[in-house]
């Protein structure tokens, strides 16, 4: 459904996004994960807001960057911002109309997927409530809801869940998820790992350029083994010397545990050894399963 | 282009000025005033020697009439920059550029929602004032004096094209400036020129009679082309998106 080859953006100050290179299957839900801008100008480009500097992008039959090929491209896509930017003055019903409009959606289906999205979201109480007056939450439902109204093939999200409390992201997210079941197809933008981890069926990490790109899974497996946690009755220095004689990795002391930085989950022997020969007694020993945190951390470093 | 896309955006924008009570006001409160306002000076003055002269109302009615050209020049700025700017501040032109609507459909929305208003308000406000002249003067001149071809060549010709004018400016001015109280000043320094034109008739120097009216048109409209050109290049979605957000 996308493709993007080499992608590129250059500005005026700098490099934003460097050889960009994915393909995001139809119905998939993508999750970019990244320090800076780069996500926002990843979704720009996209969605033919700015124009790429380098590289190549389309969106199922549509060339992004070909003028030609922009409006259709707009017409199948729905964009969710980091700002609501909706209309205060005008009501919930009035702002997902007019952009019904824009979108060329017939009255009737109009009338229709207003309704829908509207009780979906849990906003058909307040449809003719100016959206200024609405909370967070219920702004940014009604900002999912406006990229929706004419049904699009594609959704982009910009940090949808940003500045939200914790009950209102767990609404967005979970709407993601029933959207998910529709097999749309979504590019989210975001900084939230778990939120990535929760939604995104792959996940691209990217600092200008993609530096690593998998299913949360398979990001996780690349560190998998890497830590052992060590519990011990006692901890004492004779202990700590006696690993760090069977292992070059860094070893971290924290209460009365031990972790490891192990290369290869084949070094425990060794270091349980050491452990034990030195008079330590150990209570427990776990493989630490890396985050999503871990390898983002890892990866962007 | 297509303009349904362009009313869709109108629509929208006049919905809003709607309820934005200030806008509102301003767009009313000018021809309000310029309404009521003329033809009771008009009745007071003079008042006790008789009144204005009747060699003399044809000029001063005249000069009065400009006011709705400066009214028409004057207005737009105020919705013209709320509508730009007010999409700025309030964040809103991200998802509206990412609708399948084109640059020049955007704008003629944006023009047509400053345009009508204040167009239609002058338009009101001058009716008023005639109704009221006509009332006042009637019984010195000893015919009604609107409509007459001045008044019809300012409220056909000149007051649309300044109004047209004003639009225009302030679009190119909503590119630059950071507020829309900015850009409302800055666009409101349209009016100079006219004021220098009423200020000239008041003085002698120029006659405000339907041929140099007709001049004056011409003026602006050429003027307004120019400005129409460096409205479209100046209104480009990128610089927009990465430097007004």
């Amino acid at each position: 459904m996308i493709d993007a080859q080499n992608l590129t953006k250059k500005f005026d100050g700098g490099t934003a996004v460097e050889g960009l290179t994915f393909h995001i299957d139809e119905g998939e839900v993508f999750g970019l994960l990244g320090p800076n801008g780069a996500g926002k100008t990843t979704v720009r480009m996209l969605c033919c807001l700015i124009s790429k500097t380098g590289g190549e992008a389309r969106i199922a039959d549509y060339e992004v960057g070909n003028t030609a090929d922009s409006l259709k491209i707009r017409k199948m896509i729905g964009l969710v911002p980091d700002n609501v930017g909706l209309y205060n003055e005008l009501s919930a019903y009035e702002n997902l109309d007019f952009y019904g409009k824009l979108y060329e959606c017939p009255e009737k289906l109009r009338k229709e997927n207003i309704e829908h999205f509207l009780k979906m979201l849990g906003l058909w109480e307040k449809k003719y409530v100016p959206a200024g007056t609405l909370s967070k939450g219920m702004k940014q439902k009604l900002a999912i809801a406006r990229a929706l109204i004419h049904q699009p093939k594609v959704l982009f999200m910009d940090e949808p869940t940003a500045n939200l409390d914790p009950e209102a992201s767990k609404t967005v997210r979970d709407f993601i998820l029933e959207l998910k079941k529709e097999k749309r197809t979504i590019f989210l933008n975001t900084h939230n790992l778990d939120e990535a981890q929760r939604t995104c069926d792959r996940i691209g990490i990217l600092k200008t350029r993609l530096l690593n790109i998998g299913t949360p899974e398979q990001l996780k497996e690349s560190l998998r083994g890497v830590k052992t946690e060590i519990q011990l009755a006692e901890v004492n220095d004779a202990i700590v010397s006696a690993v760090r004689k069977v292992t070059t990795h860094n070893v971290e002391v924290s209460d009365n545990k031990l972790i490891i930085d192990v290369g290869n989950i084949t070094d425990n022997p060794a270091i349980i050894e050491a452990i034990v020969s030195s008079g330590g007694r150990i209570q427990l020993v776990t493989e630490l399963s890396p985050t999503l945190e871990d390898v983002y951390l890892k990866t962007v470093k | 282009m297509r303009l349904s896309k362009a009313w869709i955006i109108a629509a929208k924008d006049l919905r809003i000025f709607r309820r934005n009570k200030n806008v509102l006001r301003s767009v009313i409160l000018f021809p309000l005033i310029v309404s009521i306002g003329l033809p009771l000076v008009v009745h007071f003055a003079g008042h006790q020697h008789g009144g204005i002269p009747a060699s003399r109302l044809p000029t001063v009615l005249n000069a009065f009439s400009f006011f709705f050209i400066i009214g028409a020049a004057y207005l737009p700025t105020f919705i013209a920059s709320y509508s730009l700017v007010g999409e700025k501040v309030e964040k809103s032109l991200e998802p509206l550029l990412a609708t399948p609507i084109t640059d020049s459909e955007l704008l003629l929305g944006k023009s047509l929602a400053a345009f009508l208003p204040p167009i239609v308000a002058i338009y009101i406000g001058a009716a008023v004032f005639m109704a009221l002249i006509n009332q006042l003067t009637h019984q010195t001149l000893g015919y009604s004096y609107f409509p007459n071809w001045t008044m019809g060549v300012i409220l056909l010709l000149v007051a649309p094209l300044s109004a047209i004018l004003s639009v225009e400016t302030s679009v190119i001015i909503s590119a630059r400036a950071s507020d829309a109280r900015a850009a409302q000043l800055l666009g409101g320094l349209i009016v100079l020129p006219f004021g220098a034109i009423y200020v000239a008739s008041e003085i002698g120097s120029v006659s405000l009679n339907a041929n140099n009216l007709f001049i004056i048109s011409a003026v602006i409209l050429l003027v307004d082309l120019i400005l129409f050109f460096i409205s479209t290049k100046t209104f480009q979605r990128e610089e927009i998106l990465t430097k007004w957000t």
